[in-house]
C-alpha cells in the first residue's frame, strides 16, 4: 500500500494550510465556473482575469479537502501570467499525470502519455502521488477541469 | 427492551465475527470495518445459502412444471414469507415485493403512483433528512407532473422540527419519511407523523434501509402503508430489496414494470396484469439474492432484534463519548444527544481537517468509514458543510474497533495539526 507521504507531500500541506489566489473577482470583468465533486460534494469557483490570451489573475473560492485545495492553490500559481497555449500545455501534461489505467499484468500505466521535463511542471510536480490513489484523483482535476471550463464558457 | 423482564444477554461478538470471513483478510491485516451504513458484511450463512441454491436447485421460479424448478419457487417465495414475518407482515405472501434496493422499491411506488393518484398540484410531503432516494424519485414526479413538495425540516439538534406539522401535512396526498437518518441517526416519530398524515387521508411511506436492519421493525405499529428497505445493509446480499405495502393499496396501484412473470394474459392489444405480489415483479427476479436476505433474516433473528439494538446502543455511547472526551471542541457530532433517539451512525466534523483526508488517513490503519455528503445533500446544506465523516456500527463491532477509530484520529490530527 502506497505510504501517506506519496500523498501529502510538504509543499500540498503549504498549499492547503496558505491557499495561494484564494476568494473572488467580480464577474465582468472576471470569468467564472463552478466545479462541484460529486464524490465528496466538494465545491469550488475559478475566477479567471483575461488579457488577450494571457491568465493575467486567478481565484479561487469553495471548499474540499486537502487534495483538491492544494492542487487549486497550485494550479493558480501555475497559470498565472500564462498564455492560453501555455495553459493548455500545462493542462494536458497535468492531465497525462493524473491519468492511470491498470494494464493485462495488474500493472497500473499512463494513458496518453505526454512526454515533458520536470522543470515545465514545476511544484506541480508534488501531486504526482495522488494517481496511487485513484479515488482522489478527481480531487486532484476538480480546479483544471472547472478553469477549462470557464476558458470554454467564455468562448461560446 | 425485554419483554421476558430480565436483562438481556448480551451479543458475543468475537463468535459472530467467526462467522464474517471478511475479517480474515488475506494479508492477515485487521479490518475496522465501520461503514455498515452504506452496506453491512456477510456472514458464511448467507453465502452459503446462495452457494447451495446455485450448486443444487438453480431454476427459474414460477415457470417450470419440474422438481428443480417447483424447489427453486419455493425457496424463493419461503424467503418472501420470513422477511414479511421479520416486519409484522399481515399477508406476506402478498404484500412483500421484491425489488433491487429501497431505491427502486421507492421508484416503484413513486412511478406507480404517478400514473393515476398524483395529480398536478397534489402535496408531498417529505423531510429535510432524506437521503437522495427518498428525494429525486418525488422531484422527478414534480417536473413530470406538476407536484407540490413540503418539507419538514430540521431543527438544530438533528430532530425534525414538528411546530407547524398540522400545516405542513394539510391537504397532503403523500407522507414519504425515513425510519431513522443515515447522516444523524435520527430515529423519526413515524407512527405519530402516519397518524397525523392519516387523518389528512394521506398515504404513508417509510424509508427502513437505515432502521429495519437494526431495530426491531412491525409496519402495523408503524402505521405505515408502505415501507421499502434493501438486503445489503442487513446481512444480506446487493441487488436484492423489499417493498411492503397494504395489499389494498397495492392492488389499486398499476403495474411499475412490464415484462414477464408481472401478466395473467397478454394479446397483441393489452395485458391483464397477475396478482400480488407477482404484479410488481417483472422478469426472472433476484432468487439467489431473495434466499441470501431469508438466510440474514434467519441469522439476525437467531441473535434477536432487540439484542442487536442494545449491542449498537453501547457502542454509540462508548463511541460518543471517546470522541468527545479525546478531542473535545475539536470535533463535532452531528445529530440528536440522546442516544435512544439515534441508531447506530455516528456523523462528525473534525476541525480544520477535511473528511475524505481523514477517511484516507484512517485507511493506513484499516479503519473504514465513510466521508461524503451521504447522498443527503440538502441535509448537508443545512448543516452547513460539505461532507462529514460516519462512522456507523452493526453487529459485527465492538468497543475495539472504536479504539482503532480514535487512535488514527488523533494520527490524523497530528499529521494535519
Amino acid at each position: 500500500m502506497p505510504g501517506l507521504e506519496d500523498l501529502y507531500r510538504e509543499i500540498i500541506l503549504d498549499h492547503y494550510k496558505n491557499p495561494r489566489n484564494e476568494g473572488e473577482f467580480p464577474t465582468p470583468p472576471a470569468i467564472k465556473a463552478e466545479g462541484h465533486n460529486p464524490l465528496c460534494g466538494d465545491e469550488l469557483t475559478v475566477y479567471v482575469i483575461l488579457e488577450g490570451s494571457v491568465i493575467k489573475d486567478i481565484r479561487i473560492a469553495g471548499q474540499g479537502c486537502s487534495i483538491s485545495r492544494s492542487s487549486a492553490s497550485l494550479m493558480s500559481v501555475a497559470v498565472k501570467g500564462k498564455t492560453l497555449q501555455e495553459v493548455d500545455r500545462l493542462l494536458s501534461i497535468f492531465k497525462s499525470m493524473m491519468s492511470i489505467s491498470t494494464n493485462t499484468s495488474g500493472e497500473t500505466e499512463a494513458v496518453d502519455p505526454v512526454e515533458y521535463s520536470e522543470r515545465e511542471l514545476g511544484e506541480l510536480i508534488a501531486l504526482q502521488g495522488v494517481v496511487k490513489f485513484p479515488v482522489r484523483i478527481k480531487c486532484a482535476t476538480l480546479s483544471w477541469n472547472t478553469l477549462v471550463q470557464a476558458l470554454e464558457d467564455r468562448a461560446s | 427492551m425485554n419483554t421476558h423482564g430480565l436483562e438481556a444477554k448480551p451479543l458475543n461478538v468475537s463468535d459472530i465475527r467467526k462467522d464474517f470471513p471478511i475479517f480474515s483478510q488475506p494479508d492477515g491485516k485487521s479490518l475496522y470495518f465501520l461503514d455498515s451504513a452504506a452496506s453491512s458484511q456477510k456472514p458464511l450463512q448467507v453465502l452459503n445459502a446462495m452457494d447451495n441454491y446455485y450448486c443444487t436447485t438453480h431454476a427459474n421460479v414460477h415457470r417450470g412444471v419440474y422438481r428443480l424448478a417447483e424447489q427453486a419457487t419455493e425457496l424463493y417465495e419461503s424467503a418472501r414469507g420470513k422477511i414479511g414475518r421479520f416486519i409484522g407482515a399481515p399477508n406476506p405472501s402478498r404484500e412483500i415485493i421484491f425489488t433491487k434496493n429501497a431505491t427502486e422499491s421507492i421508484n416503484l411506488l413513486s412511478n406507480s403512483l404517478s400514473r393515476g393518484t398524483l395529480k398536478r398540484g397534489d402535496v408531498v410531503v417529505l423531510t429535510e433528512m432524506e437521503h437522495h432516494a427518498n428525494l429525486v424519485p418525488w422531484l422527478i414526479a414534480k417536473e413530470q407532473l406538476g407536484i407540490e413538495i413540503r418539507y419538514i425540516m430540521v431543527d438544530e439538534n438533528g430532530y425534525l422540527n414538528l411546530d407547524n406539522i398540522d400545516e405542513v401535512l394539510r391537504n397532503a396526498k403523500i407522507l414519504s419519511i425515513t425510519l431513522a437518518s443515515n447522516v444523524l441517526g435520527t430515529i423519526n416519530p413515524v407512527s405519530q407523523l402516519a397518524e397525523l398524515a392519516h387523518k389528512n387521508g394521506a398515504i404513508v411511506i417509510g424509508d427502513g434501509a437505515q432502521f429495519v436492519p437494526h431495530v426491531a421493525t412491525n409496519v402495523t405499529a408503524l402505521g405505515v402503508d408502505f415501507l421499502a428497505f434493501t438486503g445489503h445493509k442487513m446481512l444480506g446480499p446487493t441487488g436484492i430489496g423489499i417493498l411492503w405495502g397494504k395489499s389494498a393499496l397495492l392492488d389499486s396501484l398499476p403495474p411499475f414494470m412490464g415484462g414477464g412473470d408481472m401478466i395473467t394474459d397478454v394479446t397483441l392489444d393489452g395485458f391483464s396484469p397477475n396478482e400480488l405480489p407477482w404484479k410488481f415483479e417483472a422478469g426472472t427476479p433476484p432468487i439467489a439474492e431473495a434466499i441470501g436476505l431469508g438466510a440474514a433474516i434467519d441469522y439476525l433473528e437467531n441473535l434477536g432484534m432487540d439484542r442487536i439494538r442494545e449491542h449498537e446502543l453501547e457502542l454509540l455511547s462508548y463511541g460518543i463519548e471517546m470522541l468527545e472526551s479525546n478531542f473535545g471542541e475539536n470535533i463535532t457530532i452531528h445529530g440528536p444527544r440522546n442516544i435512544n433517539d439515534r441508531g447506530g451512525v455516528i456523523s462528525f466534523d473534525f476541525k480544520d481537517i477535511h473528511p475524505h483526508d481523514i477517511s484516507q488517513i484512517l485507511d493506513q490503519s484499516g479503519v473504514c468509514v465513510r466521508a461524503g455528503h451521504h447522498c443527503a445533500k440538502p441535509l448537508m446544506r443545512h448543516l452547513g458543510v460539505a461532507a462529514t465523516a460516519r462512522a456507523s456500527f452493526h453487529i459485527y463491532n465492538e468497543q475495539s474497533d472504536i479504539d482503532a477509530l480514535i487512535d488514527a484520529l488523533a494520527k490524523a490530527q497530528a499529521f494535519f495539526g
